[in-house]
């Protein structure tokens, strides 16, 4: 059932454009084990909301820059740091969101409220959002597709891709501008603190019925899209805040899934 | 290049923390060429064949490959999460698009056409070594970079090995460089031996089992005798434990 609701037509618009995206790069932060890198750099996204707040440019640009910005330094510093990198990225993660928060509150002539940031604000998205987020969406995806061998071939070993000139330096500093340009458009959906949720659920849910990385891509971004709609459907019905709504209903149908999975491969199990 | 090698290293060194990895190296790899690379652990085996598949950068030296060079590359071990959905097959196209028959000819040649829908993390890991070799082969490679493959595997598998890679040699005409875990008994087909301990040691041809009567005899197989040779070595200085030369 379809509501013509203006602004829930435009939140599932919203929201599904970023599914379609979330889905496939969310693949590659599992793949990577780059869970915890995601959440540092969508961390970062309020550093950038204060930047663009301070300067009075786009948002949604000055939360890009940032977030690339500190992934290109941590890809880097990572391994050369005295500390273990997922310590390295938990200081600097949560130094970065807190940093943001204070200075968003020490301009004080700005009056925003810090809350849409952190757990987004889906229902409040206009057509100018919508736009921006498929013309975002559509150039993501479709260096996503474009790069998917190199993509892949990163994946599976650095070193094998280096000697088969894939270049596999180029391709990850590729994958963390997806990555940025991905949690930029986050911020209005879901929000800061729930990102990474959205990119590793439908991701670990589609890995449950999928036999090639092609397969997965393409079921995260169905399972995204399902959660969106879902927890749209959910907030309405119970005034639940929508954007963890969607987070929950990402997690019922994981939890579904892995139900599913396990009683099928008890069953397959040729002794039991 | 001006002569018939694929790849030429010329005083190559790798120095990573606070030492020499390797130094000094001087290595080239002609068409239909086996190079075996020998020395102990810790040797700097492993890092040469890094810089001439190209995924280190040397700091000292040159490395030089011929034009539009296709490179082949099994690493000694690679690390693939357990979450990446993947079958064989699927890892064989990696990272082009390659006919499904052909497929079937090199798995079935490396008897693993019965593994082609596994996924890969349920193969052992000698059958994953022998699914990366088989998706090297199947890039049809001029220089095919060969990382102890034989690791894992008893002598006659090694044998049988030994006889795949010689079979590739032949008839991709290309260059390889392979490492071995052994430090006198290398491939039979080797053309050049290369021993190194962080710098070259002394590189010779091999001596065929089959014409080293006790060795013969110790190995008793006639198939061992063919796949394998003994090489000796002629070091002009020797090593402290710590890896550096001793006056002798």
């Amino acid at each position: 059932m379809f509501i013509p609701d203006d602004f829930l037509s435009r939140a599932i618009l919203a929201g599904i454009g970023f599914a379609l995206i979330a889905g496939p790069l969310g693949c590659f932060v599992v793949w990577q084990r780059m869970a915890y890198l995601g959440e540092a750099m969508a961390h970062s996204a309020l550093l950038g909301v204060a930047l663009a707040l301070a300067l009075d440019i786009n948002l949604l640009a000055g939360v890009f820059c940032i977030c690339l910005l500190f992934a290109l330094i941590l890809a880097r510093v990572g391994d050369a740091a005295i500390l273990s990198r997922d310590s390295t990225l938990g200081i600097l993660s949560h130094s970065a969101l807190s940093i943001g928060l204070v200075l968003v509150s020490i301009m004080y002539w700005i009056r925003v409220d810090i809350l849409h940031f952190l757990f987004g604000n889906i229902i409040a998205v206009n057509w100018q959002d919508i736009v921006i987020i498929f013309i975002g969406g559509s150039c993501v995806l479709g260096i996503i597709i474009w790069k998917w061998n190199a993509l892949i071939g990163l994946t599976v070993d650095e070193q094998i891709a280096a000697a088969e000139g894939l270049k596999p330096f180029q391709t990850r500093n590729l994958l963390l501008i997806l990555l940025a340009a991905t949690i930029a458009i986050a911020m209005k959906i879901v929000g800061i603190i729930l990102t990474v949720a959205l990119l590793i659920i439908p991701a670990a849910t589609a890995r449950q019925m999928s036999n090639t990385p092609e397969q997965m891509a393409v079921f995260a971004a169905l399972f995204g899209s399902a959660s969106v709609i879902g927890g749209l459907m959910l907030s309405l019905e119970i005034d639940s805040p929508p954007g963890p709504s969607i987070v929950v209903v990402s997690l019922t149908i994981f939890l579904l899934a892995l139900i599913l999975h396990q009683i099928k491969s008890r069953r397959s199990q040729p002794f039991r | 290049m001006n002569d018939s090698s694929l790849a030429r290293m010329q005083s190559v060194g790798v120095w990573r923390n606070e030492r020499w990895l390797v130094k000094n190296i001087n290595l080239a790899v002609h068409r239909g060429e086996i190079v075996s690379l020998i020395g102990p652990n810790g040797s700097g085996k492993t890092t040469i064949t890094k810089v001439l598949a190209n995924s280190i950068k040397p700091d000292t030296g040159t490395v030089e490959r011929a034009n539009n060079l296709r490179i082949g590359y099994v690493p000694q071990r690679i690390f693939i999460d357990s979450t990446l959905p993947m079958t064989v097959r699927r890892l064989m196209k990696i990272p082009q698009q390659i006919d499904d028959r052909e497929i079937d000819l090199v798995l079935g040649k490396l008897s693993m056409q019965h593994l082609c829908d596994s996924p890969i993390q349920t193969l052992s890991g000698g059958e994953f070594q022998r699914a990366l070799f088989a998706r090297a082969l199947l890039r049809k490679p001029d220089l095919l970079i060969l990382d102890e493959p034989s690791q894992g595997l008893d002598f006659h598998g090694e044998a049988k090995l030994y006889e795949q890679i010689a079979e590739a040699r032949d008839s991709l005409n290309c260059g390889i460089l392979l490492v071995c875990h052994d430090l006198h008994v290398v491939m039979a087909q080797t053309d050049t031996v290369v021993c190194i301990n962080v710098h070259v040691c002394c590189t010779g041809t091999p001596e065929h089992v089959k014409t080293n009567e006790a060795y013969l005899n110790l190995f008793g197989q006639a198939a061992v005798a063919k796949s394998h040779a003994l090489y000796a070595h002629t070091h002009d200085h020797s090593h402290q434990l710590d890896g550096s030369i001793s006056d002798s």
